[in-house]
């Protein structure tokens, strides 16, 4: 019986030595050298390998980043200016200073704003739908609210408001990855710029349309009238197709647009509120 | 024993409600959409402007590119605007709005009915005669004829099929036409052999219609070359590769085009227009349109003015019934549904399907149970099922390698599914972006 | 226009079957099998038949609404089928508490922990059913006598079981030959054995209902069965005194209720017809095999369940002839 440990014992410690030994022997020689500073750098990432940089995952974008002779171009936009400051740092490069941003759905036609006026019965998802035709509303340029965005959004920072039909980003979740701008179809989301206590004026719409049309489909679309271009001081709007775009890093917050748009489809967000103080939304029911 | 094509296929109920029904014309309508993309290619670019005084027949739209086509006013009267709409893509396109006044055709178009036989065209005067007159594509995919009449370098077509198949439940235009236009049918066939310079050609026709194959056969004594293909009743057997296949036997390799295996397909539809075209001098600007489903009052064929509202083909075939659920432009396998009716007839339209309530909504989709139904009915060779799973994991390089782009959307997976699953919208999807993968990795 | 229109992507029609009513096809297949036994057993047919239903409904319902938190979707008909096949596979005597244990392996263990409907790997039935057996070997190797056999005794033997003690004990197959029913007996389901498998007509009676309906195609069970045959006759041919002739491998045992009704599971079996015959195959060999070398009589629950593991594999593998594949495409670097 003791024997039989011992034997046991003998030859399993025999195999692991010498298994311990080819693998060392191995590893020497199939040993692939890497710089040091890319373990390093990539210790400084997030880690969430979200692909916003536009490589695919932290390693390789640490590995871009030692291998590359300047850091222009090259954002991390989940850690933002402190995180590039760091890889400068091991680097003894100079980080580009990077407004930092966070997504916005340029869209405000919840249910309450847009009526129905047909029913999408495909797999739901808004890639489908919009290669279907222009969605469920007379409004072709609008949120499809079936969550692509969501679906894709490794930081939960988007809340899908299926009740609604338009999905919400929630600013201090969102790391300006920009994901979701590249799955909506409707290409409806844009990184703005965030500004102190994520104050934002914001055209919230996309709407091509001519005015009366547009109108009709949504009662907060913008018609491209022109009211907010005169009323800024800062160039910071331009009206193109019928529709007007605030530019995030031009616009000084002055909110002057937001009282002169005959549609209130520009928005302000996240500002004391004003004299009155905004409803609640009705809730309404989208199957999804 | 009948010809058809192997790999897999359906057998959906046919529901030809309409097969009885005389070809009428519909009353002129008192204004017209006409958008200026109704084919595969650029648009068209518009050459009238607000005010205009068009007749039937003339140019309103010119071709802008090899692939693209010409489009001429339906109507005559006055040009309304040039502005946008929707159209049965779903969403909004630029086109050309005209209010009807009269019916005044240019003088050139021969609007006498009977049979004319001029064959004296070289194949250079008949291409041109084709892509001046617009034409597309008829059966449903709107490619611009001319095109396909000149082989790439290199190839060289031997056979003209002409698809009577009309595979798609309820459809019946192409059924009608084949018996009111026989001869006429067989005219435009000949033109196209002579302008693709092939000895032979096969009108391919399944046996659920065999009146059109008796009537063409008894005709065909007269145009040497042509012979009539009775083929077996297979959904989808007017796809273009699934025909040529039943009729010739050979197989288009993967991601070529018909013309690799000397192949040429046209529709029935298309050779009438080309008839007319070549014999007639008239522009492709009406075809013939089935308006049906079960609970229209009149199941119709109708030749219409293309810019027609399709809520007047409607009225004409009885109103739109009560629990009208779904409103399909085509046939029920590869038609596009429509958010409103009020969309212009256009080139591709070859039928208005109204589907009730209870037809129109689909069953709740479960998992899949892996029967590989998908896969015996496929008509491709393809795995719908894994298709469909790796496009919504986005694993766009394995849907390519599992040959995507292959899918010719017939629809055969959903339609069979126990499992209600929704195969071809997520291989449609997986198809669009391995597409896009494609063409950036060609630049 | 005030309609709302409903739209969807193509196609607009669908065809009338759905996966309910494929499973009750496969129900109604296995109703003449079902009554076979209750005259054959007796009212304890009847009672394990019933109790492995109610079993398994009643997991299926409780893992999906508690563990997995979905809406129970036991009206599927999966389950039902999951419990009809499971009682097919255990002897009639066994007590209730053994079937409850066996229905809760074969929803829990082989269908729920991969996911459920479509996503096991396993037949659920066949996991439940092995599971018995390795547990409870006694009492699921304990088969009661027919009531047509007339004798006083309280459990009989399989034709398999007594073809295997045979062939241990190296005893001529002539010898054993009057112990064995006849073919006629075989076909007719006169035999000991589990709830269905005894009546090989019947059982094939239900398999011509799926093919005519489509539930199952023909490639599996002719597989199976003619690879077992083939293999099993050659042995016979080799040594017709130590290996049986393969009329009773055929026709006894679970060869046609594996073949007909458990190999050609649709979640458990492959897509394309070539990868089924090779399944099907595979099935019928290692059948043999198990019968003949292993340690247990009756094999086709392994061999099913060793093949369901390959069918990943061979979904990956064997592709369906694709249309306009006439010459190979360069290989993409």
């Amino acid at each position: 019986m003791s024997i039989t440990i011992i034997y046991t014992i003998a030859t399993l410690s025999v195999i692991g030595t010498s298994a311990a030994v080819i693998l060392y022997f191995v590893a020497q020689k199939f040993k692939v050298y890497e710089d040091p500073r890319i373990d390093q750098v990539e210790q400084s990432l997030p880690g969430a390998n979200c692909g916003g940089c536009g490589f695919a995952g932290c390693r390789a974008f640490a590995d871009t980043c030692v291998k590359a002779e300047n850091l222009a171009g090259l954002n991390c936009p989940v850690g933002g200016n402190e995180t590039m400051g760091k890889v400068a740092d091991i680097l003894g490069l100079v980080a580009e200073k990077k407004d930092p941003r966070t997504a916005f759905i340029r869209c405000n036609g919840t249910c309450d704003h847009r009526p129905k006026t047909s029913q999408f019965d495909g797999a739901s998802t808004c890639a489908i739908a919009a290669s279907v035709y222009g969605g469920e509303t007379d409004c072709q340029w609008g949120c499809l609210g079936y969550g692509d965005c969501f679906d894709v959004c490794e930081f939960d920072a988007i809340e899908l408001r299926a009740h609604l039909g338009v999905p919400l980003i929630i600013d201090d979740k969102c790391v300006a990855c920009g994901k979701c701008v590249d799955a909506c179809p409707k290409n409806l989301i844009e990184l703005r710029k965030r500004n102190p206590k994520d104050r934002k004026v914001v055209v919230a719409c996309r709407n091509k349309d001519k005015g009366a049309v547009a109108r009709k489909a949504c009662d907060v679309a913008c018609i491209g009238c022109g009211k907010c271009e005169k009323e800024c001081k800062f160039d910071a709007i331009t009206i193109e197709n019928n529709l007007a775009f605030i530019d995030s890093d031009k616009c000084k917050l002055c909110r002057k647009c937001v009282s002169v748009c005959p549609t209130n489809s520009i928005i302000e967000l996240n500002f004391p509120p004003r004299k009155i103080v905004t409803e609640e939304k009705e809730e309404c029911t989208t199957e999804k | 024993m009948l010809k058809t094509f192997k790999l897999g296929g359906v057998h959906p109920p046919e529901n030809k409600i309409s097969a009885n029904a005389k070809i009428e014309v519909l009353p002129l309508p008192k204004s017209v959409f006409i958008p200026v993309a109704q084919h595969i290619g650029a648009p068209a670019i518009p050459v009238v402007n607000k005010g205009d005084v068009v007749k039937v027949g003339q140019i309103i739209a010119k071709s802008s590119s090899f692939v693209s086509t010409n489009i001429h006013s339906p109507v005559s009267g006055k040009v309304k605007k040039v502005d946008v709409a929707t159209d049965s893509s779903g969403y909004t396109r630029q086109g050309i709005f005209i209010d009807v006044e009269g019916d005044e055709w240019l003088e050139e178009i021969d609007r006498d009915e009977t049979l004319k036989t001029d064959f004296d065209f070289d194949a250079k005067t008949i291409i041109q005669k084709i892509q001046d007159a617009g034409i597309v594509g008829l059966g449903g995919a709107t490619f611009p004829t001319h095109v396909k009449l000149v082989p790439p370098v290199g190839m060289k077509a031997e056979v003209l099929l002409i698809n009577g198949v009309e595979c798609e439940p309820y459809l019946t235009s192409d059924h009608r036409l084949m018996l009111e236009k026989p001869e006429e049918i067989m005219v435009g066939t000949k033109i196209l052999m002579k302008a693709l310079n092939v000895e032979k050609a096969f009108i391919g026709i399944e046996n659920n219609k065999p009146d059109a194959i008796q009537l063409l056969t008894s005709k065909a004594s007269k145009y040497p070359g042509i012979g009539i293909v009775p083929l077996k009743v297979k959904y989808p057997q007017g796809g273009e590769k699934q025909l040529i296949k039943a009729v010739t036997g050979k197989e288009v390799p993967s991601g070529g085009l018909p013309i690799a295996v000397g192949a040429v397909v046209s529709n029935v539809g298309t050779a009438f227009a080309v008839y007319e075209a070549v014999q007639k001098n008239k522009p492709l600007f009406e075809r013939v349109v089935t308006v049906t489903g079960k609970g229209v009052k009149k199941p119709s064929n109708f030749k219409v003015r293309l810019g027609t509202p399709t809520t007047e083909l409607i009225d004409a075939a009885g109103g739109l019934p009560e629990d009208t659920g779904k409103i399909i432009s085509g046939g029920p396998m590869m038609g596009k549904a429509l958010a409103t009716p009020d969309v212009p007839v256009t080139k591709g339209t070859s039928g208005i399907l109204i589907l009730a309530e209870s037809e129109a909504k689909r069953r709740e989709y479960i998992e899949c149970i892996r029967c590989g139904r998908c896969v015996s009915v496929c008509p491709m060779g393809l795995e719908p099922y894994l298709l469909m799973t790796v496009s919504e994991k986005h694993l766009f390089d394995r849907a390519e390698n599992e040959r995507v782009l292959d899918c010719i959307e017939c629809g055969s997976c959903s339609y069979t599914c126990p499992s209600n699953r929704p195969l071809l919208d997520y291989i449609r999807y997986g198809k669009a972006k391995v597409g896009q993968i494609v063409r950036s990795r060609k630049k | 226009m005030s309609k709302i229109l409903t739209v969807s992507p193509s196609p607009h029609i669908h065809s009338s079957d759905s996966t309910r009513k494929i499973m009750l096809r496969v129900v109604y297949a296995m109703i003449p099998a079902m009554l076979w036994s209750v005259f054959v057993f007796g009212f304890d047919a009847a009672r394990v038949t019933l109790i492995a239903i109610a079993a398994c409904l009643a997991f299926e319902f409780l893992i999906q609404k508690y563990l997995l938190k979905v809406k129970p979707a036991i009206t599927d008909g999966s389950a039902l089928v999951t419990g009809i096949l499971l009682a097919f596979n255990v002897p009639a005597n066994l007590p209730w508490w053994i079937i409850i244990i066996g229905a809760f392996a074969a929803i829990g263990f082989g269908k729920m922990s991969f996911g459920g409907l479509g996503s096991n790997i396993f037949n659920p039935a066949l996991v439940g059913r092995v599971f018995l057996l390795i547990s409870f070997p006694v009492q699921m190797t304990s088969w009661p006598v027919t009531q047509q056999s007339g004798v006083d005794a309280v459990t009989g033997a399989t034709p398999l079981g007594i073809i295997k003690e045979a062939l241990n004990n190296g005893v001529a197959v002539s010898e054993i030959a009057s112990k064995l029913p006849v073919p006629k007996d075989l076909l007719l389901g006169n035999i000991g054995g589990s709830l269905g498998e005894i009546s090989a007509l019947l059982l094939i009676l239900g398999g011509i209902y799926m093919l005519i309906t489509k539930v199952i195609t023909w490639h599996i069970p002719v597989a199976v069965i003619g690879s077992a045959a083939l293999l099993s006759g050659i042995f016979w041919m080799v040594n017709p005194e130590l290996y049986i002739n393969p009329v009773y491998h055929i026709l006894s045992g679970g060869m046609m209720l594996g073949a007909i009704y458990m190999a050609t599971d649709m979640v458990s079996s492959p897509m394309t017809p070539k990868s089924q015959i090779i399944y099907g195959a595979g099935i019928g060999v290692l059948t043999i095999l198990i019968r003949l070398f292993g340690a247990y009589p009756e094999g086709i629950s392994f061999a099913i369940l060793i093949m369901n593991a390959l069918v990943p594999l061979l979904n990956r593998y064997i592709k369906p002839r694709r249309f306009g594949e006439v010459k190979k495409q360069p290989a993409k670097a």
